[in-house]
C-alpha cells in the first residue's frame, strides 16, 4: 500500500466517524431535548419578545417569546422522526419490489421497472405539495408521502443485485431441497443485497429530512405550535429584518444533520460497496 | 461514395428508430402519470369549491351543488377523467376552477417564461463552472484544491435552498441593500427606460439566480468529478498518453469528451427536481412564475390549473430525458452502432 491509497483509507474513515459523530450527537440530543431543554418550547415569555441571543436565552427569543433553542431542540426530534419513518417506509416498499422483479423477472419484473419509470418521471415535490395541501398537513401524512415517493432508487439497486444472487448456487441449491421462494428471497437473497440497502437508508433520511423542512418553511409540513426547523425558518422570515437570528440558526441544524447522514452514506458506500461508487 | 453514406444512413436510422420507440413509451409513462395525479387529485379530501361555499357563511348547499355542476365534479370519476384526456388530446386544459375562470393554458404561459428563463440561466452556470471544476479536480485527486472542493461539495447537497436564500436576503438585501430581495420588478418599474427596465429585472433575479446555480452546483461538480475519474482510468488515456500528447490535449480531446456523456444524462433526469425546486425559491423572492402558480392552485384546490402544471411538468421531464438521449446518441458513436438497432 503506497501513500496516497493509505491517504484515500484514511480519509474514508475520517468522513465515518465524522458522519457517525454527528448523526449520534442529533439523535442524542432529539431523544434527550427534555432534559436539555433550558425551557419549555412552548412557554411564551410575553416580556421577552423577538430579543437577540443572550446569556439567558441562548439563541434569542422568536415573536411570541418561546426560547429558540428549546424549540430548536425539540424540531430535532420531529425531523428524525419524519426522516427515519419516511426512509423506513421507502426502504420497505423498495427492497421487496426490488426483489420481486429481480427473482421472479417476466412480466414481474417489466411491470415493476416501469412503474419506476413512471415514478421518476414525476415532478415528485410538485405531487408531494398537492397530496399533502389536500389531505390536511401532518407528520403522519408527511412520512406516509415521503415514503411513498422516493422508494424508486432503492428497488432498482435491489433488483440489480437479486438479479446475479439469483443465479448463484446456494440459491440453486436452496431451490433445489424446495424452499419456498419468499423464504428464498428474505432469508437467502435479501442479506447478500444489505449493503446498497443500508446506504441508500443512509442518504435517504438526508433527503427526507431535507423535503420535511422545505414542506415545513411553505407552511404545508408540521403545523405550529409543534416546532420544526422548517417552520421555524417560516416564522423567521416573517420578521427576518428586526431578528435575523431566527432566520440562522434552525437552518445551521438542519445543515448540521443532512451533512451528517450525507457523510455517513458516502463514507459506507466507499467502504462497503466499491462498485456503487460513482 | 455508396460505402461511406451507407453507414451513415445506417447509423441515423438507428438513432431515428430509437427515438419513435422512445416517444411511444413516452406517451405510456404520460398516460401513466396523468391517470395517478387525476385519481390521487380528485380522491383527495376538499373540493375546489371550498373557497366560495364552506368558507362562505353566505353559501348554502344549493350554491355549492350549483358549482360542483358548473365545474362537472358531479359526474362519475372516470367519465371527469376520459372527458379531460380527450380535450388535453386537443391541448385543451380547461378553465381554472379558482373565482377568475381564465384558461388554464394562458394562466401558464403567463409564467413559463420566468420559470423557464431561471432555470435555464442557471443550468448554464452551473456547467460552465462545474466542468472546469470538475476536471481540476479530478486531474488533481486528492490535492488541496481537491480536498477544499469536496468540503463545500458536502456543504452544498446538505444546505436547504429556502435557507441559503434567506442568508442571501440577510447578507445582500438587508445588511448591505445591493440586491433587492422580492419581486420581479421596482415600484416605479413603469417610469423606467428600457435599459433601466432591463437592469432592474437582472438586479431583482441575481439573488434567485445565485440559489439555484449553487443548489445544482454541487452535485454537478462532484459527478463531473467522478465522471472524469472513470475515464482517466481507462486504457484509451494510457494509449493517448504513451502516444506522446500532452496532458492539455489527452484531457480536453480524449477524456473529457467521454466524461461529459453521463453529464448530459443527469442534465436530463434534474428536470423534476427543477420543476419542484422552482416553488420553494419563487415563494421565498415572490417571483411570478410557475411555482407560485402551483402553490396557489394548490392552496385553493383548483383542479385544472395543478393537473396542467403537472402534466406540463412530466412532459418537461420526458423531453428531456429524449433530448438526453438523443444527445447521447450522437455524441457517443458506440451508442448509435450497437444499441441503436435493438
Amino acid at each position: 500500500m503506497n501513500a496516497t491509497a493509505l491517504g484515500c483509507f484514511a480519509n474514508r474513515y475520517v468522513m465515518l466517524m465524522l458522519g457517525l459523530a454527528i448523526v449520534l450527537f442529533m439523535s442524542l440530543v432529539a431523544l434527550c431535548a427534555p432534559l436539555l431543554a433550558p425551557y419549555s418550547p412552548a412557554t411564551l415569555h410575553l416580556e421577552h419578545i423577538l430579543e437577540p441571543p443572550s446569556s439567558q436565552f441562548w439563541l434569542g427569543t422568536d415573536r411570541l417569546g418561546r426560547d429558540v433553542f428549546s424549540r430548536m431542540l425539540y424540531g430535532g426530534r420531529v425531523s428524525l422522526w419524519v426522516g427515519f419513518v419516511a426512509v423506513g417506509i421507502s426502504v420497505s416498499i423498495g427492497t421487496v419490489l426490488g426483489l420481486m422483479s429481480g427473482y421472479f423477472q417476466r412480466w414481474v419484473d417489466e411491470v415493476i421497472m416501469r412503474a419506476v419509470d413512471i415514478m421518476l418521471c414525476f415532478p415528485s415535490f410538485f405531487l408531494i405539495l398537492a397530496v399533502i395541501a389536500f389531505l390536511e398537513p401532518d407528520m403522519t401524512n408527511i412520512m406516509i408521502v415521503i415514503g411513498l415517493t422516493s422508494w424508486m432508487g432503492v428497488a432498482r439497486l435491489v433488483r440489480a443485485d437479486t438479479l446475479t444472487l439469483r443465479e448463484r448456487e446456494f440459491v440453486a441449491a436452496a431451490r433445489l431441497v424446495g424452499v419456498r421462494s419468499g423464504h428464498i428471497l428474505f432469508r437467502h437473497i435479501l442479506p447478500n443485497a444489505l449493503a446498497p440497502v443500508l446506504i441508500t437508508a443512509t442518504l435517504g433520511v438526508a433527503g427526507a429530512i431535507l423535503v420535511e423542512s422545505s414542506l415545513s418553511f411553505l407552511g404545508l409540513g408540521v403545523q405550529p405550535p409543534t416546532a420544526s426547523w422548517g417552520n421555524m425558518l417560516m416564522e423567521g422570515k416573517a420578521v427576518i429584518e428586526i431578528a435575523p437570528w431566527l432566520s440562522v440558526y434552525p437552518g445551521l441544524a438542519i445543515l448540521f444533520t443532512v451533512l451528517g447522514y450525507n457523510l455517513l452514506g458516502e463514507s459506507l458506500r466507499d467502504i462497503l460497496d466499491p462498485r456503487l461508487k460513482q | 461514395m455508396a460505402n461511406t453514406i451507407d453507414p451513415l444512413l445506417r447509423r441515423f436510422s438507428g438513432i431515428i428508430l430509437r427515438i419513435l420507440k422512445k416517444t411511444f413509451w413516452m406517451f405510456l409513462v404520460l398516460i401513466g402519470i396523468t391517470l395517478i395525479s387525476f385519481f390521487v387529485i380528485h380522491l383527495a379530501p376538499g373540493s375546489p369549491s371550498d373557497m366560495e361555499t364552506t368558507l362562505n357563511p353566505f353559501a348554502g348547499e344549493t350554491a355549492r351543488r350549483q358549482l360542483e355542476a358548473l365545474y362537472g365534479l358531479d359526474r362519475p370519476l372516470y367519465a371527469q377523467y376520459l372527458d379531460w384526456v380527450v380535450r388535453l388530446l386537443y391541448f385543451d386544459f380547461g378553465n381554472s376552477m379558482s373565482a377568475d375562470a381564465r384558461p388554464v393554458l394562458t394562466k401558464i404561459a403567463e409564467r413559463l417564461p420566468l420559470t423557464i428563463g431561471i432555470n435555464v440561466a442557471s443550468l448554464f452556470l452551473v456547467l460552465i463552472l462545474a466542468i472546469p471544476l470538475g476536471i481540476i479536480t479530478a486531474c488533481k485527486q486528492n490535492s488541496l484544491l481537491d480536498r477544499v472542493v469536496t468540503i463545500l461539495v458536502f456543504l452544498g447537497f446538505a444546505m436547504p435552498s429556502f435557507w441559503f436564500a434567506l442568508l442571501l436576503m440577510l447578507f445582500f438585501g438587508i445588511e448591505h441593500q445591493w440586491f433587492p430581495v422580492s419581486g420581479l420588478t421596482s415600484l416605479n418599474f413603469q417610469e423606467l427606460g428600457f435599459w433601466e427596465k432591463c437592469v432592474d429585472i437582472i438586479r431583482h433575479l441575481t439573488l434567485p439566480l445565485i440559489v439555484y446555480t449553487v443548489g445544482g452546483l454541487a452535485g454537478m461538480s462532484r459527478y463531473m468529478r467522478a465522471c472524469m475519474l472513470e475515464v482517466l482510468r481507462q486504457d484509451y488515456i494510457l494509449t493517448a498518453r504513451s502516444k506522446g500528447l500532452s496532458q492539455i490535449t489527452v484531457i480536453l480531446r480524449h477524456a473529457l469528451r467521454n466524461a461529459l456523456l453521463p453529464v448530459i444524462t443527469l442534465l436530463g433526469l434534474s428536470i423534476p427536481g427543477l420543476i419542484g425546486g422552482s416553488v420553494i425559491i419563487e415563494s421565498i423572492f415572490a417571483l411570478p412564475g410557475l411555482g407560485q402558480l402551483f402553490y396557489t392552485a394548490v392552496m385553493a384546490r383548483d383542479y385544472t390549473t395543478i393537473m396542467g402544471n403537472l402534466v406540463l411538468g412530466a412532459v418537461l421531464t420526458l423531453v428531456g430525458n429524449l433530448l438526453a438521449d438523443i444527445c447521447y446518441g450522437f455524441a457517443d458513436p458506440r451508442i448509435r452502432s450497437t444499441r441503436g438497432c435493438d
